[in-house]
């Protein structure tokens, strides 16, 4: 069964557990800025987003990649990066629509969750259920999908 | 069916895998006319750099993998196409049949008119070829002319320098970029490359390259002499389809004149990317992107209509665009010249090299450009192309564009 990661933001209350634990998991350091999981401040609102990304199907980055670097992951779902074949040209982070792939500059490659094996860190750290690892039917993938869809180029015919 | 597929770039081999993908019996042909298995043009300034070595550049990396999707592959370059007797001609002589063909034959670089552009010391920077002539011609020290600061001149420069060339770049445009910055980002660039140590003449043309012993000499508009020993010339293409004159397919500015479905004027001939005259997402109108993600979009679309006649329209892509240019990025979206009656914000902090500029039409976000951004920049795109209202968020990222991302999040799921 294919799980993903379900956002809550309603449970968020932007303790960035989740930014640290990305963090040191996939950077090996205490660093928020270096985080493939996102969360946005709404202060205003005082509310608190989580966001990253949502391995899409027809992924726009992996289509979008001239040197073949990014793959799915079919035990997983997720698009995974291969470090060794990225050139760092940094057209996925533009051609993503989501902006959940982004150009490391330490590394000179670009970086994206990867659900960390199936095992996301994310989910593991936050103290409030806002960030949870489900079958993917109960995320609301779908949701997230048509929005995607709204930025497809393509237009299917119908039937 | 019998598919040809004409050109080895990333909008052929995308369209001889989706026509795989669709029709698993179809007999698949790629024609490409570089001796090398298909690779990817954007990858050369990597190689020159010694991050990749070639292979890197493939688009596909397993040995064998075409002919494991049992695509062939075929070297030489298409001549002539017969629609009536449905045939390529090849410059190897080979005449090549198809019941429905795609033209993905990109585009080539043209020289400048220029009193003595032909000589040896100049080349130009787009093919595997054309790499090792660079990689082989700098040497430390050595003084190297670039003529265009656009897209492809930017991109290598951070190879030339590193290699140790006393560079000049010598653009006609009055900042660097100029079709894809805006005055502000243009100028920023300009100030990013003087700073380490690369000599740009903006607003200045080539009158001429004379020989000068092992050398050649620049001479510019403004009478300047520029002793170079290779001069590589990056001033712009044109598409690749004057072997379809006089097959009646429709030509338009010299590219492929295609409808929604990707068909050009003939029915059963196809054209996708760099040589495809098509439709932008932002105007409305057609025209040559010349981009990687508009190439595949293009492929897949084509090849899906390829198999069923009418089963996939294209939208229009949206034009966008990102540029290392020695280590300042910079990027551009859509409409990013802004529009009549639109309205524009930016934020500016030009000790550190960092722009926004974001373009408005209505509560719309329509077009933009930045520079030293590399985080979430992508959500430009989704705001784009979901022609998603702002609302409230239009003022707040008028105030502040850096929260396109919160705006994003706030009109996209009502965060």
């Amino acid at each position: 069964m294919l799980r993903s990661l379900s956002i809550d933001p309603d449970k968020c209350t932007g303790c960035l557990q989740c930014e640290m634990a990305c963090s040191l998991e996939n950077e090996g350091i205490f660093n928020p800025a270096r985080s493939r999981i996102k969360v946005f401040t709404f202060h205003e609102e005082g509310r608190f987003v989580p966001y990253t990304c949502t391995q899409c199907d027809e992924a726009w980055c992996m289509h979008a990649c001239p040197v073949d670097a990014i793959k799915m992951n079919f035990q997983t779902g997720a698009l995974e990066v291969n470090e060794k074949t990225c050139v760092g040209c940094k057209v996925c982070t533009i051609a993503c629509p989501f902006g959940t792939i982004n150009y490391n500059r330490v590394s000179g490659k670009v970086i994206k969750c990867d659900l960390c094996g199936g095992d996301p860190e994310c989910a593991k750290a936050c103290p409030t259920q806002a960030i949870t690892y489900v079958d993917s039917d109960a995320t609301g993938l779908e949701k997230m999908r048509a929005w995607a869809g709204k930025t497809d180029n393509a237009q299917h015919a119908a039937g | 069916m019998k598919y040809l597929v004409i050109g080895a770039g990333p909008a052929g081999v995308v369209a001889a895998e989706t026509l795989r993908k669709l029709d698993p019996a179809g007999s698949i042909t790629i024609l490409g006319d570089e001796p090398e298995p298909p690779y990817s043009r954007m990858a050369i300034p990597y190689l020159l750099i010694d991050n990749i070595d070639e292979q890197g550049t493939y688009l596909r990396k397993d040995d064998g993998y075409f002919a494991s999707k049992n695509i062939d592959v075929v070297v030489g370059r298409a001549e002539s196409l017969d629609p009536a007797s449905k045939s390529v001609t090849t410059s190897n002589g080979e005449t090549l049949t198809w019941d429905k063909v795609l033209v993905a034959t990109g585009s080539r670089p043209i020289l400048p008119p220029v009193d003595g552009i032909d000589n040896e010391k100049v080349t130009t920077c787009w093919t595997l070829e054309d790499a090792r002539r660079i990689a082989a011609g700098i040497t430390p020290g050595a003084p190297v002319v670039l003529i265009g600061a656009g897209f492809i001149g930017c991109i290598i420069l951070e190879a030339l320098v590193s290699a140790g060339a006393n560079l000049t770049v010598i653009e006609m445009g009055d900042r660097m970029v100029p079709r894809m910055l805006d005055d502000r980002c243009g100028s920023l660039l300009e100030k990013w490359c003087e700073a380490k140590g690369v000599n740009v003449l903006t607003s200045t043309t080539v009158k001429a390259i004379e020989p000068d012993g092992d050398a050649v000499k620049v001479i510019t508009s403004d009478g300047q002499s520029v002793t170079a020993n290779l001069v590589i010339s990056a001033a712009g293409v044109k598409p690749n389809a004057e072997f379809l004159e006089g097959s009646g397919v429709t030509l338009m500015d010299g590219g492929i004149e295609v409808n929604q479905y990707m068909q050009s004027s003939v029915p059963d001939i196809y054209a996708a990317g760099d040589v495809a005259w098509s439709k932008d997402f932002s105007t409305g109108e057609f025209g040559i992107q010349a981009i990687q993600p508009t190439a595949v979009d293009h492929a897949r679309i084509a090849a899906n209509n390829m198999v069923t006649p009418r089963s996939v329209e294209h939208q229009g892509s949206v034009n966008m665009n990102v540029l290392d240019t020695m280590g300042l990025i910079s990027a551009s979206y859509g409409l990013w010249q802004g529009v009549d009656g639109g309205e524009s914000t930016e934020l500016l902090d030009e000790e550190n090299y960092r722009y926004i500029r974001l373009q408005f039409d209505g509560d719309q976000l329509v077009g933009a450009n930045t520079l030293g951004m590399t985080q979430h920049i992508g959500v430009l795109r989704g705001l784009i192309q979901g022609r998603f209202h702002l609302g409230e968020w239009k003022d707040r990222l008028v105030s502040n564009p850096l929260q396109v991302m919160e705006a994003y999040l706030a009109v996209t799921q009502g965060a």
